[in-house]
């Protein structure tokens, strides 16, 4: 019968019209302003940078070695190294500008970070009126604690907690090493010299 | 005031200047005694996006039609030149922007070729369920999307878009952003699953059986869209083989040439399904084979996500940064959800490679547009062109 495919599709349609009254899992639309979604762990907008000790200045894990800088593929991220006062560079960032209105929040910055200083935050909502300073955050407007990571991200926080504690293990008991190899020589000097006599007797093969 | 006329230089008209530069919208200059040229687009809100359609018309029926395309042109491939290899995986999510985790998959395959990586087990795993999700989310909207442009308004289309939403929660559960995922590495994933994952696909894809049972209640013996679709835009199989089409559009047309099949890229030798072909290549056909596939791959994912063994998700042995594959070329090519997706990389052994060339399915598909178009009305070709399933962000690139 014509308009019988069409009576059925229409079945269909009432069929979801009258179900969203009887059945809240049907209604999939939230309220958004009044209400909020909760995000996934994994979810990310723009990066932001760790820091400890509740310092936001000296407490940065980012040493300014400006991987993320060379690495970022829009080129959204500016480093100045800081310097002492003989103009010997440091290991901290003066400047550290990120351009969000360039960002693409990729996560590739997070990704090569050696230092597990920058990772993703979770905001949104963070229209401006200006188009182009408000846009730009700087080094203080990124710094944010270790404890809000844990918050936004507690199991991948948790992970790196893990891994940088048995780096910082592994640095203490590599120092002690060299401590003792550095005792070692007033006993036993000839020992930490091995490599160089075996370039000579590389020349004494042929002959 | 400047008085034109006297100035020392020539006044070019737009009409004598050289070809390739003139105004006329048509390529070919006049149209002839009783034709109409229509010029459609590019702000269209039918042509999917910024893309220009110059009809020449008889009445109704279309004489002439020539695709424009280029308004969303990013320098995706030079831009690519410039980088490293691991900087391009999130441009690639910009291509076509449904299904960035198989755009991922292409490009990820073709640097995987070049540097002769096999990814883990796991890896592949993951990444066959990542991208038969994509392509369940990707011919949902397909189909919604079709039948707006039949003039449905809305509810087909949010019908699809409530279900492709519990699809890309569960991408935003994984990757971290609903669409530009930038997921998969060269050498397996970027991360592990979260935990309870694979539960809630397992839930989404359980569900999903429903949705296609209603959605074909609702739609395919619909007077209206029977009428509109079929006979309409008939692509002959001879035709989509020389226009070099896949995907859908070439099954469609009944030719079976299904990469997964084909080419057994990642793991998919080991899964169960079949591939859904047309019999009369018209638009009706190309709307039905993307309804099976879904169902296929409901299949797929079914088999995949009961044997997701554990273990690593990336080789240890690669290093992202600093990634220098040997000098050579290779060619990785993948069935996305539109067509045959395909890299062609050539490296000269540094950091970036030499050559970046995208095989785009969309623009690729869209060159048979013109005839399939000729002889029919005008407002099918709104219909045919969403048969063909094209993404701006790709054709352009």
């Amino acid at each position: 019968m014509l308009g019988s495919g069409i009576i059925k599709g229409l079945l269909e349609t009432a069929r979801n019209f009258f179900g969203s009254f009887r059945q809240p899992e049907r209604l999939v639309t939230i309220e958004y302003p009044e209400q909020q979604r909760t995000v996934p762990e994994n979810n990310r907008s723009f990066p932001f940078l760790v820091f400890d000790r509740n310092d936001p200045v000296k407490g940065l894990r980012c040493v300014s070695c400006k991987i993320c800088e060379k690495e970022c593929p829009p080129q959204c991220i500016y480093i100045e190294t800081e310097k002492d006062s003989r103009g010997k560079p440091i290991k901290h960032p003066k400047v550290f500008d990120i351009d969000i209105s360039v960002c693409m929040s990729c996560q590739i910055c997070v990704e090569v970070c050696p230092f597990d200083s920058i990772k993703m935050d979770q905001t949104y909502e963070l229209s401006q009126f200006s188009r182009y300073d408000a846009l730009i955050l700087h080094k203080i407007d990124l710094a944010k604690s270790n404890e809000y990571y844990h918050q936004i991200k507690p199991t991948e926080a948790g992970l790196v907690d893990e891994q940088l504690a048995a780096e910082r293990e592994a640095q203490i008991a590599k120092a002690k090493a060299a401590a003792a190899i550095k005792v070692a020589p007033a006993t036993a000097s000839p020992t930490p010299k091995p490599p160089s006599p075996a370039p000579p007797a590389k020349t004494e093969v042929p002959a | 005031m400047v008085d034109f006329a006297s100035a020392n230089e020539p006044v070019v008209s737009p009409l004598e200047m050289p070809t390739g530069f003139h105004f006329t919208p048509s390529s070919e200059g006049t149209v002839g005694e009783g034709l109409l040229e229509v010029s459609m687009g590019p702000q269209h809100p039918s042509t999917h996006g910024v893309f220009r359609m110059d009809l020449v018309l008889d009445g109704e029926t279309v004489v002439r039609l020539k695709p424009v395309f280029g308004y969303l042109h990013r320098n995706h491939e030079k831009i690519a030149e410039t980088i490293t290899y691991l900087a391009s995986i999130p441009y690639t999510d910009r291509l076509d922007y449904f299904c960035s985790l198989t755009n991922n998959w292409a490009y990820v395959l073709a640097v995987e070729k070049l540097a002769g990586i096999t990814p883990p087990e796991r890896a592949e795993y993951i990444r066959v369920i990542a991208a038969e999700l994509t392509r369940l989310q990707n011919h949902a909207c397909m189909m919604g999307f079709l039948t707006q442009d039949l003039g449905a308004m809305g509810t087909p289309l949010m019908y699809a878009f409530r279900e492709r939403e519990k699809i890309l929660d569960l991408v935003e559960a994984l990757t971290g952003a609903r669409m530009m995922c930038n997921y998969f590495r060269f050498g397996g994933c970027r991360t592990d699953l979260p935990a309870g994952w694979l539960e809630q696909t397992r839930q989404v894809v359980a569900h999903f059986p429903h949705f296609l049972d209603e959605f074909e209640s609702l739609l395919i013996t619909n007077e209206i869209l029977m009428a509109r679709t079929q006979g309409v835009g008939v692509l002959p199989r001879e035709l989509a083989i020389n226009a070099s089409a896949t995907g859908p559009v070439l099954r469609g047309s009944g030719v079976d040439y299904d990469l997964r099949k084909v080419d057994h890229y990642g793991i998919y030798d080991r899964f169960e399904f079949r591939v859904p072909l047309g019999d009369h290549g018209d638009c009706y056909d190309r709307f039905m084979i993307r309804l099976l596939e879904m169902r296929e791959s409901i299949k797929i994912l079914n088999a995949a996500l009961k044997d997701v063994p554990e273990g690593p998700v990336m080789d240890p042995k690669i290093k992202i940064r600093n990634f220098k594959p040997k000098s050579g070329e290779a060619y990785g090519r993948i069935e996305g959800p539109k067509g045959e997706l395909g890299f062609y990389l050539i490296s000269d052994g540094s950091t970036n490679p030499y050559r970046y060339r995208i095989r785009p399915p969309s623009l690729i598909n869209l060159t048979a547009l013109e005839d399939m178009c000729i002889g029919q009305k005008i407002a099918d070709v709104v219909v045919i062109l969403g048969s063909i399933d094209i993404v701006l962000g790709e054709v352009d690139r």
